[in-house]
């Protein structure tokens, strides 16, 4: 079992495709207005989307919603979305984006954005994998998951496309696993860390 | 379509690598290639170079990063290899056609009182918003009073660019982006499809001067009307991109304008003051101070 730690996590990766609106709606519904890691969703999606997705993400949060622009400073307490067409990278207190080529086929890629996120914020990332119909995300949960981040994993049985989760359960076999409203009350109350020890 | 459930693992380190060490031996590699080779690749966004030195660890059959540093000081086919995947960008034709229309509306009418008007592409890559931008200038009938400098770092590129051949079966995409782009003509009148290739009109280049120019080491060449840079900042570091807005700010005429990628903005950079918006939701900026 993914166990926590004890200085607690400033940053949530959240990776989904289909089926994900409902699953993102829900989790940035269950967030409270206090809570303090800054939460990135990355939800594959179609190059020429438009604004669509912020606002009926935003409609359901008390955090602020924003999609991310290039060296945009990763800040506690809000909800970023990654942009449609770019990968998202995250370094050490702020986002990159990048044009290279899709990574199988998906353009933002979820292995990407954890992978990015293991190797900035280590054990202080959640890497959280939800609905989806393809095997993204995988590869990167199981590095945040060896870097010492904590590995959430939507139960496949209740997710609306099985296909994602399963994959990440194989790829992370002691990921907390639990059905989405259990995954999202779990996430509301998990420690923030502190952040003067901000790396 | 039927993807593999459990495919690879990405290029990347193995998951037991130490993050510092890594982190060091980057470092070291980007210090050789620039102390060897002179390009500087040392302020580029980590997260990405990070990437792409890993896919070329890959490709060459090394299992870590101070492998691939000593076979490109050894090996200059390799150093050639690596500077390819370090400094190219994937680019299309009318990316984000919303921005072309934008710039067809705002900025065109601006172009038009100007007699003669000079375009930087920076960062230009295989050319193909060159042109599109002059595919917009013909059609706006400024093309003839205009010249465009196309610059990338690498050469490679810029000989591609300077071909005008693009692949055919990124034709139906582009001509889609372009009617979305405003465009007014029908899109195959530009290109002959000539094998697996689409060859644009040598009419569409005669006013364009394809150069080599480095970003990070070279200074400005001219002063410009408009300064088209998309998709190519988002790969440095916040201190090189504030010294290329510097290097920008320098070469733009009064009231030029600056196009940054539709995910770029001057907010993180310390130019946001001279700067104003042009549209709400292009990345359109009038230099006014």
């Amino acid at each position: 079992m993914s166990e926590t730690n004890d200085v607690g996590y400033d940053l949530v990766v959240v990776g989904t495709s289909w089926g994900g609106l409902a699953a993102l709606r829900a989790l940035v519904n269950g967030l409270p207005k206090s809570f303090g890691m800054a939460v990135t969703l990355v939800q594959h999606r179609h190059k020429d989307s438009d604004e669509l997705l912020r606002t009926l993400l935003q409609e359901r949060s008390e955090l602020e919603v924003c999609e991310i622009e290039d060296k945009m400073p990763v800040e506690q307490g809000r909800v970023y979305l990654a942009p449609p067409d770019y990968h998202t990278l995250v370094e050490r207190g702020h986002f990159s984006l990048s044009t290279e080529a899709p990574v199988r086929f998906s353009r933002p890629s979820i292995d990407v954005a954890f992978l990015s996120a293991a190797d900035s914020y280590a054990h202080r990332a959640v890497g959280v994998v939800l609905t989806g119909a393809n095997s993204d995300g995988s590869n990167g949960l199981r590095r945040i998951f060896d870097r010492g981040g904590l590995a959430l994993i939507q139960d496949p049985v209740t997710a609306e496309s099985p296909t994602m989760p399963a994959s990440a359960v194989r790829s992370v076999p002691r990921a907390r696993v639990m059905p989405l409203p259990e995954l999202i009350r779990y996430l509301a109350v998990l420690p923030t860390a502190p952040q003067e020890r901000h790396i | 379509m039927a993807l593999p459930l459990n495919p690879g693992p990405l290029p990347g380190p193995p998951f037991t690598y130490n993050a510092d060490l890594e982190r060091l031996e980057i470092e070291l590699l980007l210090e050789g290639v620039f102390r060897h080779f002179g390009f500087d690749f040392r302020s580029y966004a980590y997260g990405s170079i990070r990437r792409r030195l890993w896919k070329r660890v890959e490709a060459e059959g090394l299992k870590t990063i101070s492998e691939l540093q000593s076979r490109i000081l050894h090996d200059a086919d390799a150093m050639e290899r690596l500077l390819l995947d370090l400094s190219v960008n994937v680019t299309t034709m009318f990316r984000d056609p919303t921005f072309y229309l934008e710039f067809r509306e705002k900025i065109i009418p601006v172009l038009r009182t100007y007699p003669f008007i000079r375009i930087w592409h920076a960062g230009c890559s295989t050319g193909e918003e060159v042109f599109s931008m002059a595919i917009m200038l013909e059609e706006e009938g400024l093309y003839d009073r205009t010249r465009l400098y196309a610059t990338d770092i690498n050469d490679v590129v810029l000989q591609r660019a300077k071909q005008g051949i693009f692949p055919l079966d990124r034709m139906q995409e582009y001509t889609d982006n372009y009617i979305r782009a405003g465009g007014i003509r029908s899109f195959s009148e530009y290109y002959t499809a000539k094998y697996d290739g689409a060859l644009f009109s040598p009419s569409l280049t005669k006013n364009v001067v394809f150069s080599q120019h480095n970003l990070v080491t070279d200074r400005s060449f001219s002063e410009f009307h408009v300064i088209f840079c998309r998709n190519v900042l988002i790969y440095f570091d916040k201190t090189l991109q504030n010294r290329v807005h510097k290097l920008f700010y320098d070469s733009l005429v009064m009231f030029g304008t600056l196009a940054l990628g539709s995910k770029e903005s001057l907010k993180f950079s310390e130019f946001e003051t001279h700067y104003e918006r042009i549209s709400s939701v292009e990345k359109l900026y009038r230099k006014v101070h």
